[in-house]
């Protein structure tokens, strides 16, 4: 058989990923079912429990913040060919960061205490992801096995500093003291009714910006150049001058900055204090919104958004459906992450078949073959 | 210490490190064919669950052993079609299956018991007991020899000894049969395997199924030994120490004995201090529980030795178009 030509540039970004969902969305329909639930009610309550009123939306957004940077610090490594799976460790770590230099500062103002609280997380989320980058670059160690080990290394480390360094006295929890209010990030709520009392803030606004300048950075700098070409063939980069092991960490460390981001929001925008586990798998979540997202921040934007909506909609299923709550979105999430990551040639070389019936190509040969057996 | 404190360590370092044991060596089988499996947590705790719900159903730890063990085959086939039939990316494939065992096993256990995600406990019927070896109670009176016998390898569950039992099998069959022979070939060079005629995939799913069975032991470990029922997450992160395990045993059957060995040690330390003084540093008990994974950075970093793996893991094999 001739090899299979590749995907026309709309099925490949856009069609393969909806049939991927759908068949998601088939599947966890089928298990709603199961346990005798109505699968349509369900779908439509998450909808409406993500988009019914502002109060929905708020939650949403708050949300997809969180998922556009993991998203996007997932996409990032892997434009360059390395899976980093360990955003939230990342993010975790990226806390500690938020949480002192905005206990530092608090007595000042937001506007002073935003930035540098996000050059910390960026910081600190980097330093975690850098170390891994390191031991790939000039160690040779697999990425994938360390980030995972630095996940497992950053929960104890967290727990400690919340147990012992950070817990003031007087408070039972493990968790730190919490930001004044002059330092806390404002929420859109108070400036756009709708949204009051959810925890959409400004970081919101750094994700949109993170959005554009990811894209910039990969298709509109030389450093982009680089990394795509290292993602696509890393012979080919060393013979081109690229330094392999130098865009490894320079990549991670850029992919550990974006996850720490999720620090920013939590930290600073929703919780004002470092409680423990405050990431929630949103690092997890990041693989599957850049799995989906075809690693662009347009997709990423996207997917960001459908899973947000996804989290805050399952959130409500319970109030709707007795028994029914948001691990039915965790369920989706999975399904999501194994057709359009590991599942790929399921659905891939069927359209490849379907669409070189369609192309020029075989028409041309179909009309030659027809002719040259008129003439003999 | 005395030797009571010191053999109650010992216990329960055996005990805790059987499931990381079983799933240590269920990941060796895929690994060593050229799968990476990150999904060992999952298979296990799908398997957990399965134990759990089966046993509790029909009360019998047998019953629930085997629906355990076939479920994480199911799990494993399905990781398989995506890594091996489909050539899908491995890593991503087991991150799914970890997070789809993780939703199904809470989803399921809500909508059928209603306990929160935990299944009905076991009577004594439904899990299994420890079992006491022959001579344990008369010869615990003979001085060091006794207690170690009858408290420390006397008086576990079956799993135990069969978790240390496969290491000898595997070893065995890893070194010893042709079928071990073309496993470790296919790991390396997949396609001199081919050339000589035998079937890539089909040895590659026989070490998945493989490593479906043990997981499935590992799971039901969880719940229907250890434990007595399902609880959520309940592997919390094992299958991760194990894979942790594997790669600080190089990918071998009597090293990851011993790995397993420690880390459970470490994890039995690190139950039973809330911190320890070394040199007159005070150790947290979180540096404990981390050290597992640090020293598996350390090794996979080279600086203590170097862990390389199987050359062709991680790549779908294609044969030539």
């Amino acid at each position: 058989m001739s090899a299979l030509r590749p995907l026309p540039r709309w099925a490949d970004i856009a069609l393969l990923p909806v049939l991927n969902l759908i068949l998601a969305f088939l599947i966890s329909g089928l298990v709603v079912l199961m346990i005798g639930q109505n699968p349509f009610v369900a779908m439509w309550a998450i909808v409406t429990g993500a988009f019914g009123n502002g109060y929905n939306i708020g939650y949403t957004l708050y949300y997809a913040t969180n998922f556009i940077f993991t998203g996007l610090a997932v996409a990032l490594a892997a434009h360059g060919g390395l899976f980093n799976i360990g955003a939230n460790g990342q993010a975790y770590v990226a806390g500690l960061g938020v949480i002192v230099t905005a206990l530092a500062l608090d007595q000042t103002h937001w506007l002073i205490v935003a930035p540098v609280a996000m050059l910390a997380a960026a910081l600190f989320g980097g330093v975690w992801a850098f170390v891994p980058g390191y031991l790939q670059a000039k160690r040779g160690s697999h990425v994938v096995i360390t980030t995972i080990m630095f996940n497992f290394i950053a929960a104890a480390l967290m727990i400690y500093m919340l147990n012992r360094v950070l817990k003031p006295a007087g408070v039972s929890g493990p968790e730190s003291a919490m930001i004044e209010e002059a330092g806390r990030m404002p929420k859109l709520g108070q400036f756009f009714a709708p949204f009051n009392y959810t925890p959409v803030n400004f970081s919101i606004f750094v994700a949109l910006l993170a959005l554009v300048l990811v894209y910039i950075l990969i298709w509109h700098t030389r450093f982009g150049y680089s990394l795509r070409t290292m993602g696509a063939n890393p012979t080919a980069a060393r013979y081109a001058g690229i330094s392999n092991s130098r865009m490894i960490m320079i990549t991670m460390t850029l992919s550990g900055a974006l996850a720490g981001m999720v620090a920013f929001n939590e930290v600073l925008g929703v919780q004002n204090r470092l409680v423990l586990d405050f990431v929630a798998d949103a690092g997890f979540v990041g693989i599957a919104v850049a799995l989906m997202g075809r690693n662009h921040p347009i997709g990423i934007g996207l997917a960001a958004l459908l899973f947000g909506a996804l989290y805050q909609g399952g959130n409500e299923l319970q109030y709707v459906i007795s028994g029914l709550d948001r691990t039915v979105v965790v369920i989706i999430q999975a399904l999501v992450i194994l057709f359009t990551g590991a599942m790929e040639g399921l659905f891939r070389p069927g359209l490849q078949r379907g669409f070189a019936l369609f192309s020029q190509e075989s028409r041309a040969e179909a009309l030659e073959r027809s002719t040259v057996k008129s003439e003999s | 210490m005395d030797m009571g404190a010191i053999l109650s360590i010992l216990d329960a370092t055996l005990r805790l490190s059987t499931p990381l044991l079983l799933a240590c060596l269920a990941g060796l089988y895929s690994e060593r064919a050229g799968i990476f499996d990150i999904g060992l947590e999952g298979k296990m705790l799908a398997a957990a669950f399965a134990a759990a719900a089966v046993a509790a159903v029909s009360g019998s730890a047998w019953i629930g052993l085997m629906a355990g063990m076939a479920v994480s085959v199911m799990t494993a086939c399905l990781q398989g079609v995506a890594a091996i039939t489909l050539k899908g990316n491995q890593l991503i494939a087991g991150v799914a299956i970890n997070m789809l065992a993780a939703g199904l096993t809470t989803f399921l256990g809500q909508q059928w018991f209603h306990q929160g995600g935990r299944t009905p406990a076991l009577g004594p019927d439904g899990r299994f007991g420890a079992i006491q070896l022959p001579f344990a109670a008369e010869l615990s009176g003979v001085p060091i020899l006794g207690p170690i016998y009858a408290d420390l390898i006397s008086g576990h569950y079956l799993l135990v000894y069969i978790a240390f039992a496969m290491v000898a099998v595997t070893a065995y069959v890893l070194y010893r049969t042709r079928f071990g022979l073309r496993l470790r070939a296919v790991g390396e060079n997949p396609k001199a395997v081919d050339t000589a005629g035998i079937s890539v995939n089909k040895l590659r799913f026989q070490a998945v199924l493989i490593t479906g069975l043990l997981c499935g032991l590992a799971g039901a470990y969880f719940s229907i030994a250890q434990g007595s029922g399902f609880g959520n997450n309940m592997t919390a992160g094992k299958g991760y120490i194990a894979l942790a395990a594997l790669i600080f045993a190089k990918w071998k059957p009597v090293p990851a004995m011993f790995t397993c060995l420690l880390f459970g040690f470490l994890d039995a330390l690190q139950i039973r201090l809330q911190s320890a003084e070394l040199f007159g540093i005070e150790v947290p008990v979180q540096a404990i529980q981390a050290l597992p994974y640090v020293l598996t950075v350390v090794l996979l970093a080279g600086f203590i030795g170097k862990a390389v793996g199987p050359k062709a893991g991680g790549v779908p094999y294609t044969k030539e178009r």
